[in-house]
């Protein structure tokens, strides 16, 4: 099978018209004749949800939540990044298009990343629109900041919560369109499998975790706009809920999985303190504007941090990277930072972190300031940590965050399963081996809002002649039938060990393995060891209750069974791709200076897996560069 | 540490339900308050017996799924917090814990702590939006909004839907969480062509879902993890006074 990404001919900046230009249409009294699925809805799934329904076409919606409004697009802090340049300090769709390709590593498509940044402006205009409160000047224009891995301000942002108020703009668009009737909205409904009638995806099963009822949903299309998958480390800055379920049925149902093994550890999350922490909290990245990362020049310096001299610390971001400085990319801060850690440099409780230090802002600019850019923030280290960082600096480490990897999409954001799209996180597209902050809610919200509104049409003007699938399909029952053996499957175990046990020893092989930094026996260590725990955990594995009632314990135990497989895809994908770029640093690829070493003659593709019964095949996508052409990746 | 736990079980909207006690052993005061839980869910694991149901997600104070009642407060001892966000480092080693789900009559009980909030949904799909679809926004910078406009704007917007407010409320009223999203969205210039109408629908619907009236007590104030201001309420008492009078 050839994977056709389906770009657009033309010139780089002619690609999206050229492709609406061509693009088949519907007309409104037939789109209600048509119906979708969206699963999911944070900014990708309310967006697109909301805007296929202003449309006309007939929605279904699903959350596993209890409300919308939890989405984890909710927990951004920092900002959207968009190419408006407001500060004049010459920004352009083109800067932009060029800053988050390098950003990736030139591992994702010119084509996908420069409509990313065509649209970035006029998604600003839509959130105000929806009257989100963006931060301001005196003067009432939009105020701007500064994201890693770039020399402008481009970034808007809601104090600390940007995520969230954008969120919430989507969800208010979704709630009228659910008031208008036009989109059914499931809550507390989880997808548990998807249907696929005749290689067109054509419906889910869903599980409605309030009672247990397994449901059968039938659609034209289904949208998947589940997030990411960074829970497979156990403790990464995502929520407790987020899951790779639903992209990883989707997989074994047909759609390839692409460059799995990319997943960004963000630099600035609090520390690790104990073995029964549950959760590792982020850190805005936008606290780099401002302030400075440092440890001790002496081993375990036993000092408090404000007795230690300026002249006895190491401000290792701005010496290795005078030009960027702390402004430096997420991986390659994140790596650094690990290796003075490892090195023995690091500092706190567990020695696992590194100083995020105010003093000098606060010197320079006034507590007043950096409280009303960062009040929340700050507010939300003391009730973690009971730490004051007005005072002293904010103790901060490396932890799993996003995932570039996801299902395979092509230009249209369709999967390798006709019909099934996947939008936002859970696709993998453009931020190829690593994202720059600030453009994970860009490209959520592109996706549902402006690029899916745009491509299903083109899909969905073919289905409408054909005969439609309804839920008594036997394709369905089937898929039923599959799930139901499944669950019982789990809960029958009735073994000695709690799912959060396993999740553990899962979390500590992939963080050891498949993280910051990864090597060939290592790798083959983890997949071996994997293996075996996936074997443990159905042979002892103990769930409690029922599968016909609300039960949490449940829920956790299929995800977990689910992330056990991705585990081992990931690590495969890290162990095949024999180069370093971006976040995806193998030890054996590097510089003499430390830096990650590509190999752009061999492994200039993106690489995407199918199923093949969980021996993976790799299929290979290569990555064509017509209008710039890949550098060393240098921040220097 | 070693904690009593002393939690609210109830196997459905239909049972009576009833405090059970369970003795704790194990904890440490860096673990969060969730944490805590878990830790006895894994032992209840281990017992073969059904663990205790409780809402959470984001584990960070924002997504405002996570809602119990402890010692008789909405997120536990402090002010303007999350129950995600407290630590066993806020009790004592011996202390018994009551941990209970919210109470209130537009919130049944699912079953254990968590309870139905989708009230506060019905509530937001009555007009809690701006009527403009996808691809009709003008240029962003053509709407002027004075930073003090924006700031006061952002400070309602800032609720993050956890119904501490109604918990803590002896009528348990949802008069801050609703007035709050009236005043994000009426107090900027995009939202204005619709207040009227937002206001109106929006009150009505709040008080067909079986809340209480405003107990001018402030306690949801105290408890709001965010510190929404009960000036907000005031503020829709007014508009909403303009509006029926004056239509």
């Amino acid at each position: 099978m050839m994977l056709d990404s389906k770009i657009p001919e033309g010139r780089l900046e002619d690609k999206w018209k050229n492709y609406q230009a061509g693009a088949r249409l519907i007309n409104p009294a037939n789109k209600k004749k048509l119906s979708v699925i969206v699963v999911g809805t944070g900014l990708a799934g309310a967006g697109a949800a909301s805007t296929l329904a202003e449309l006309g076409y007939d929605i279904k919606c699903f959350c596993y939540q209890d409300s919308p409004r939890r989405a984890h697009s909710v927990a951004a802090q920092g900002g959207i990044n968009a190419a408006k340049n407001y500060q004049h300090d010459g920004d352009s769709v083109w800067r932009m298009f060029y800053d988050t390709l390098k950003g990736g590593d030139f591992r994702a498509r010119e084509a996908n990343v420069y409509r990313l940044a065509e649209l970035s402006a006029p998604l600003i205009d839509h959130y105000v629109q929806q009257g989100v409160p963006f931060a301001r000047e005196y003067g009432g224009v939009l105020a701007n900041r500064s994201f890693g891995g770039v020399q402008v301000q481009r970034t808007f942002y809601a104090r600390g919560q940007t995520g969230q108020q954008l969120l919430l703009a989507a969800y208010a668009q979704l709630n009228k369109m659910i008031g208008a009737k036009k989109v059914k909205m499931y809550t507390r409904h989880e997808m548990i499998d998807l249907v696929v009638v005749e290689g067109k995806a054509k419906g889910i099963i869903a599980r409605d975790l309030k009672g247990g009822e397994l449901k059968s949903f039938a659609a034209d299309a289904v949208v998947l706009a589940t997030g990411g998958y960074s829970r497979v480390f156990r403790l990464s800055t995502l929520a407790i809920g987020c899951n790779g379920s639903a992209i990883w049925k989707a997989h074994k149902k047909g759609a390839h999985f692409a460059a799995p093994s990319f997943t960004q550890i963000h630099p600035t999350a609090l520390p690790q303190t104990s073995k029964s922490q549950s959760k590792l909290t982020l850190m805005s990245e936008s606290l780099r504007n401002d302030g400075r990362i440092w440890v001790p020049l002496k081993k375990e310096d036993p000092r408090p941090p404000a007795e230690i001299p300026e002249n006895e610390r190491d401000y290792y971001l701005e010496r290795r990277y005078p030009t960027f400085g702390n402004l430096a990319p997420r991986d390659i801060a994140s790596r650094a930072a690990k290796e003075r850690i490892d090195a023995g440099f690091g500092v706190g409780k567990m020695k696992n972190a590194v100083y995020l230090d105010f003093k000098h802002a606060i010197e320079k600019q006034g507590l007043e300031t950096i409280r009303d850019r960062y009040g929340n923030l700050f507010r939300m280290y003391e009730k973690i940590t009971g730490i004051n960082a007005y005072q002293s600096p904010m103790e901060i480490s490396p932890a799993a965050h996003f995932s570039m990897g996801g299902l395979w999409v092509d230009y249209e954001l369709m999967t390798t399963v006709e019909g099934l799209y996947a939008i936002g996180e859970c696709n993998f597209s453009d931020h190829g081996a690593n994202r720059l902050g600030a453009n994970s809610l860009l490209q959520a919200s592109v996706d549902g809002y402006f690029i899916l509104p745009n491509t299903i049409n083109n899909y969905l003007a073919k289905v409408i002649k054909d005969e439609k699938v309804s839920e008594n399909h036997p394709a369905f029952n089937e898929a039923l039938e599959g799930v139901r053996r499944h669950l019982d499957q789990l809960i029958n175990v009735k073994g000695n060990k709690t799912v959060d046990h396993f999740h553990r020893e899962l979390g500590a092989i992939m963080w050891q393995e498949c993280a910051m930094s990864r090597n060939k026996s290592g790798l083959d260590k983890a997949l071996g060891e994997i293996k075996q725990l996936k074997n443990e955990f159905w042979k002892n594995v103990s769930v409690t209750g029922s599968v016909n009632s609300l039960n949490t314990e449940l829920e956790k135990a299929y995800r977990l069974a689910d992330f056990l497989e991705l585990g081992l895809l990931m690590c495969q994908d890290a162990l095949d791709r024999e180069e370093s770029c971006g976040a995806h640093f193998r030890e054996e690829y590097q510089t003499s200076e430390g830096e990650a070493k590509r190999s752009d003659s061999e492994f200039t593709y993106v690489s995407a897996y199918s199923y093949n019964e969980g021996n993976f095949t790799l299929y290979k996508e290569p990555i064509k560069f017509e209008f710039v052409q890949p550098v060393e990746r240098s921040y220097k | 540490m070693r904690i009593t736990f002393k939690i609210w079980r109830q196997n459905g909207p239909d049972d009576r339900g009833e405090f059970r006690n369970y003795k704790v052993d194990g904890l440490t005061q860096d673990m969060s308050f969730l944490e805590a839980l878990d830790h006895l869910n894994e032992s209840l694991v281990l017992q073969k017996k059904e663990v205790i149901s409780f809402e959470h997600d984001c584990r960070e104070g924002i997504c405002g799924q996570c809602g119990i009642f402890i010692n008789g407060r909405a997120h536990g001892p402090h002010d303007r917090t999350t129950t995600c966000q407290l630590h066993m480092r806020s009790f004592n080693d011996g202390d018994t814990i009551t941990v209970e789900p919210w109470r209130a009559k537009a919130f049944p009980v699912i079953k254990d702590l968590i309870v139905d909030r989708s009230a506060f949904d019905r509530i937001m799909i009555e007009g809690a939006f701006i009527s403009a679809k996808t691809g009709t926004a003008p240029e962003a910078n053509s709407i002027l909004i004075p930073k003090d406009e924006a700031d006061k704007a952002m400070d309602a917007a800032a609720c993050i839907g956890c119904g501490a407010c109604v918990a803590a409320c002896k009528n348990a009223s949802a008069s801050l969480f609703t007035a709050a999203k009236i005043n994000h969205l009426n107090s900027l210039p995009q939202g204005k062509p619709e207040q009227q109408m937002r206001i109106s629908r929006i009150v009505k619907q709040m008080e067909s879902e079986g809340f209480g009236g405003c107990s001018f007590s402030g306690a949801c104030e105290v408890e709001c993890p965010e510190g929404i201001s009960i000036a907000n309420i005031a503020e829709m008492h007014n508009q909403y006074i303009k509006t029926q009078l004056f239509g």
